[in-house]
């Protein structure tokens, strides 16, 4: 667990830098979280993507698996590696500002 | 009457008709309580046996039981596919349209794999070029395969996680170097293990000790690699981002879900058909009378047997608790332990839970052992073996394993510096 200041604001992270807290995130953070990731600029596309799986995790407290967000998020599991290289849901996850999928064990 | 319904009799919902009918026997005995198991097979597989049979190191006969015979006579065995379940109503619906109702559920069918999930996987090319180890039928056709291997590039993957036994396509790879140096032929083959993970493993201690033990071996380490596309007639294996990786021969760890009738219950599962289930009373969000079990949750834990009979003690009492109107306890805390064949007779074993990842050290008893942890050894590799003993006689009558309780224990382990500071993120290797 770390600390950093983004957009003025004292943020928690994990040793991987995902935030600790979802309500500390805001749309300003996740631009600058994005520039960590070498995303820059964050299109609608990226965005589409971001809000869902936030969405997704704030009304189910659950972030979507690769595997849904490619049927579900109205961008196809293809263009999600283009959009987010390597990892769609772990990146789109650390961007929109809410905790590592656990999907690996 | 009290009616106790469990759904699956795989290992999970075996060990756990098995304990709670020791629980309730006097209570079955005077009819005041039932336990009926629901399953659609008539045999019992090891599971974990499929990573030897590929190899020539058991038969098919080795592996599978007959089912009924592992549970209790006093437990009612049901043997139709699940549909759905009505939590709404407490009832299960079977495939038959049959009904069974429920004054307590427990969800233990466990996890499948859906290998034509993946473009092109069961094309052409499925079980001559292309092959899991996962099922029966694909461990024995493997092993056909490898016979007839005679050189060239094995490819094991690991299409996404989670999958069960997460260490199984590591040791997979392990043992194709030992099989190939023992036929003599190991120079005229590449191994590659290619993961859509960031190292070899998710825990990173054991990361390290892994990477090191794939180059000892030769093995070829791709990480980061989501595989998206199996073409089996060319032999390619490529990944979203359009890498690509030519094969001879792919074994491959298919896409994991959840059983079927998960996603037709509402409000059972996630979106990939696993319970959504607290991770320390094992409790499904569903409704408080409906608790999962084993490779059938969403816990963050890992997938195996031997997670399944930890959390089995944990469900028992809270079982207990819950039919005698008391609060339950949030006892699971993510323990697993689990030996990791190498190769060459020897095997690693590693005791880990949701807090703290696999270090080395000796286990079960702090300075002696006999085991040790995170080291290869040959002991550890005969208690792999025993472990088929320990399944049928141990795990599956629901008995408890001396020394070795479901809570993980911190004697013995040797920790590499405190237990909350972070790892640095250039100790995993990329
Ligand atoms: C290659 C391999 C190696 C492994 N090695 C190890 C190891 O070394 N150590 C270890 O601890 N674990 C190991 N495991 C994992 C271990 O086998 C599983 O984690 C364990 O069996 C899970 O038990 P379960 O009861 O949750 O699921 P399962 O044992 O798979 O049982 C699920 C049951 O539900 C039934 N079912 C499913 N859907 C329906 C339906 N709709 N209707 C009726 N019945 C249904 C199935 O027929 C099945 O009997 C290995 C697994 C594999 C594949």
């Amino acid at each position: 667990m770390s600390t950093t200041v983004i957009a003025n604001r004292e943020l928690e992270l994990d040793a991987e830098g995902f935030l600790q807290k979802p309500e500390q995130w805001s749309e300003e953070i996740g631009v600058e979280l994005a520039r960590q990731v070498g995303i820059d600029p964050l299109t609608d596309r990226h965005w589409q993507v971001v809000r869902y799986m936030r969405d997704k995790y704030l009304q189910t407290g659950q972030a979507p698996s690769i595997r849904s967000l490619g049927k579900d998020s109205g961008v196809s599991t293809k263009e999600l590696y283009q959009l987010f290289p390597k990892g769609p849901a772990k990146l789109a996850a650390r961007i929109g500002g809410i905790p590592k999928p656990h999907g690996c064990i | 009457m009290t009616r106790i319904v469990i759904l699956g009799a795989g290992t999970a919902g075996t060990i756990m008709a098995n304990r709670l009918r020791r629980l309730y026997a006097a209570d079955i005995r005077a009819r005041r309580t039932t336990i009926t198991v629901v399953d659609q097979e008539t045999r019992h597989l090891y599971q974990p046996g499929l990573l030897f049979l590929p190899f020539g190191g058991y038969e098919p006969d080795d592996l599978v039981r007959p089912l009924r015979k592992q549970l209790h006579r006093a437990v009612t065995l049901v043997r139709e596919t699940i549909d759905r379940v009505e939590s709404s109503a407490n009832r299960v619906v079977l495939a038959s349209g049959n009904t069974i109702d429920y004054d307590l559920l427990v969800v233990a069918t466990g996890t499948r794999i859906a290998p034509e999930e993946t473009e092109g996987m069961t094309g052409p090319g499925w079980r001559e070029k292309v092959f899991d180890f996962y099922s029966l039928e694909g461990a024995v056709a493997l092993r056909d395969a490898l016979k007839r291997f005679d050189g060239g590039h094995l490819v094991v993957n690991i299409v996404d996680m989670p999958i069960k036994c997460p260490v199984a396509p590591l040791e997979f790879a392990f043992l194709a170097d030992d099989y190939f140096t023992k036929r003599g032929i190991r120079d005229r083959v590449r191994i590659t293990y290619v993961t859509p993970l960031d190292g070899a493993f998710t825990k990173p201690t054991c990361t390290r000790e892994l990477t090191h033990l794939l180059a000892d071996k030769g093995i070829e380490l791709v990480t980061e690699f989501s595989a998206g596309r199996v073409d089996g007639g060319k032999g390619i294996l490529a990944a979203w981002d359009d890498r690509e990786i030519p094969f001879d021969l792919l074994v491959t760890v298919p896409l994991h879900a959840g059983a079927g009738f998960v996603a037709r219950s509402p409000g059972l599962g996630d979106d990939l058909g696993f319970v959504l289930t607290d991770p320390h009373s094992l409790q499904a969000k569903v409704a408080p009378n409906v608790f999962a079990i084993g490779d059938a949750t969403n816990v963050p834990a890992s997938k195996a047997g031997s997670v399944a009979h930890f959390e089995a003690e944990v469900l028992t009492a809270n079982i207990r608790r819950y039919l005698a109107g008391q609060p339950l306890t949030p006892d699971f805390d993510g323990h697993a332990n689990c030996f990791i064949e190498t190769g060459h007779h020897k095997a690693l074993l590693i005791d880990f839970n949701y807090d703290v990842e696999p270090v080395p050290g000796h286990f079960p008893f702090a300075g002696f052992g006999p085991m040790r942890l995170l080291r290869e050894s040959r002991l550890n590799h005969l208690g792999k073996l025993a472990f088929r003993w320990v399944y049928w006689n141990v795990l599956l009558p629901g008995r408890d394993i001396p020394a070795v309780g479901p809570r993980m224990s911190l004697r013995g382990k040797q920790f590499p510096r405190p237990l909350t500071a972070a790892v640095p993120e250039g100790l995993v290797p990329r």
